[in-house]
């Protein structure tokens, strides 16, 4: 009987048999946390009685979530974080102005590989499953375990493939399928599952959108989303790399546990409906409904490519007069990089506030926090009640290009409608 | 023994829910408890008498890895949870820092908000004293007990550190 992606890869980091359900104990490549996480798990870590981590090269801090400091005590969690790298030596502390949003940040620095065992404290985590690796969430407490023996158990995942077959609509991307397939399973649809994206859609489909995906499959309940590499992911890496790695693939006879197939040829661009990811609705269903604030950015749509789309639709147009849009690049290298193309003018002289990036509004924190009775349209990942402020706001989850085009409408719209 | 009144929630209770992340710059339990639940049920932790059990249904804890939402829930004075099924990360994080919890689709559709409920946890038995009836819920697996048994992962970890 073949074997998933998944399952080989923890093959390869165990000496226990990897079967379906089964719990087993496997070597880790990367550990990393932010600064709301990384305080629980550094106070954890002493309690344990580690001297020193399993490897300071593997592991990575970053603060990115409270950052730039929103508060006295975002600023001594931060501390706290910094003060562990320094003493254990961390290779990978990030300071703000010279790293980013993590989930974005990590693979952009070669630091996630395809074929490793990724673990952060983060539930985003699974965004790394995009380079063909096993990337999941834990919790602070299994985070200070890895770090002081480099292991952790996990119980192997069944797994769930999803084929995508057609060719996408312009202005139709990762985040729409992934709102789509959201929509389709439920926000537990695969609980405790691994969700393997496949066909030719994926294969056509740009890093950028392969990150997105894979970055929300925590919504559906999965433990990890996945994607086999092909030549797309073997050129992202090549240069970045920062260890050697490995590429594992699917057996044709693998076992799955369900297979949905779905013909997205005609997939218009979706929105999710406050206040769970899974309510989903194409976005001509949602028309009309108005909006005071965009977010466009986070560790879901904060690259590259989704600001260069942003751009694109802003371009020579004005944001609504009552519309705030805060767009905020994923890292600085992104920023940079969108300095350079134009974006962040266009950005700016279309009446958008760019920030430095943090998960900041993402979560409620800080840097956008929305007031009692608001709508927003935000490129993030979440719309639970209250999860951007005040538990009577509503979040409507879409994608850089429903985004832009909803500020300059002042109302959610088809980004065909504004670039008719 | 456990034993406390039953809290009863719906499906997909979400980390967000059990502590809103602009309350995450601390790691004091005591703190994060007074937040608990409150863009739901403000106050919860001084409606709750130690001891009671929250009984929820599918996919409770979805959502973000904040290990903050078991620490608030136990430190609110609940003494274990009851759901249909748990997001993974969550039922993690509760096992790692000793806070209960059992998966039982029965109890949780057949128990009432305040409800007296007692709870076997090694046998894995839920016992509704209101209404007479009694549920099995799904034991752990031997390697999670082991964590528990040695009091929480970072025990299971030192006694590990310190053997080696």
């Amino acid at each position: 009987m073949g074997r998933t992606i998944v399952e080989k890869i923890l093959q390869a980091h165990t000496n226990d048999e990897v079967k379906p359900d089964r719990l087993i104990e496997a070597k880790v490549d990367f550990a990393f946390a932010n600064d709301i996480t990384a305080p629980l798990a550094i106070e954890d870590f002493k309690l344990m009685g580690a001297k020193k981590v399993f490897d300071p090269e593997r592991i990575a801090l970053i603060p990115d979530h409270f950052t730039p400091n929103k508060d006295v005590k975002s600023a001594e969690q931060a501390k706290i974080m910094k003060e562990f790298a320094k003493e254990f030596g961390i290779k990978y502390y990030f300071e703000i102005g010279r790293g980013g949003i993590e989930h974005v940040l990590l693979h952009e620095e070669g630091l996630t590989l395809p074929g490793d065992i990724i673990i952060g404290a983060d539930s985003h985590t699974c965004t790394y499953g995009a380079l063909g690796c096993f990337a999941t969430g834990v919790g602070s407490t299994d985070l200070a375990a890895a770090w002081a023996l480099g292991k952790l158990w996990f119980k192997v995942p069944r797994t769930i493939k999803f084929n995508y077959k057609g060719k996408l609509r312009k202005w139709v991307g990762g985040k729409d399928l992934i709102l789509f397939t959201i929509g389709q399973i439920g926000v537990d649809g695969a609980l405790y599952r691994a969700m393997e994206f496949s066909g030719e859609v994926i294969r056509n489909l740009p890093m950028d959108d392969r990150f997105t995906m894979c970055n929300m499959a925590i919504e559906a309940g999965a433990k990890c989303g996945i994607i086999e590499p092909d030549e797309k992911t073997i050129e992202y890496v090549k240069g970045r790399a920062k260890r050697e790695y490995k590429i594992f693939n699917s057996d044709p006879d693998a076992e799955y546990e369900k297979i949905y197939e779905w013909d997205v040829s005609e997939l218009e661009p979706q929105v999710a409906l406050p206040h769970l990811p899974s309510n989903v609705k194409g976005v001509s269903g949602v028309k009309g409904v108005k909006v005071d604030q965009v977010v466009i950015g986070s560790c879901t749509n904060g690259r590259l490519r989704d600001l260069a789309i942003a751009a694109e639709i802003l371009k020579g147009k004005k944001v609504h007069p009552d519309v705030r849009v805060i767009i905020f690049p994923g890292t600085q290298k992104v920023y940079m990089e969108a300095m350079k193309l134009g974006y962040i003018q266009t950005f700016i002289e279309s009446g958008a506030a760019v920030s430095t990036p943090t998960c900041g509004p993402c979560l409620g924190g800080h840097m956008g926090v929305l007031a009692k009775g608001e709508i927003c349209v935000s490129t993030t990942n979440r719309n639970f009640i209250g999860r951007m402020g005040h538990k009577e706001s509503y979040v409507y989850l879409a994608s850089p290009a429903v985004a832009a085009a909803s500020a300059i409408a002042g109302e959610i719209v088809s980004p065909e409608e504004v670039m008719k | 023994m456990i034993k406390g009144k039953a809290w009863k929630f719906g499906n997909d209770i979400d980390t967000d829910v059990i502590i809103p992340a602009v309350y995450l710059n601390t790691t004091n339990p005591e703190e994060l408890a007074m937040h608990c639940f409150e863009p739901i049920l403000p106050n919860f932790k001084e409606k709750v008498n130690k001891g009671d059990i929250i009984v929820a249904g599918k996919n409770f804890g979805c959502g973000s890895s904040r290990q903050h939402a078991p620490i608030a829930i136990k430190a609110c004075g609940i003494s274990c949870v009851i759901a249909s099924s748990f997001a993974r990360i969550f039922f993690r994080n509760a096992i790692n820092i000793g806070l209960p919890i059992l998966e039982c689709e029965e109890a949780s559709e057949k128990t009432d908000n305040g409800d007296e409920l007692e709870v076997d946890l090694e046998k894995g038995i839920i016992r509704n004293l209101t209404k007479g009836i009694e549920f099995k819920a799904e034991p752990l697996p031997e390697s999670i007990l082991q964590i528990l048994s040695s009091g929480g992962l970072v025990e299971y970890v030192k006694k590990k550190l310190g053997g080696e």
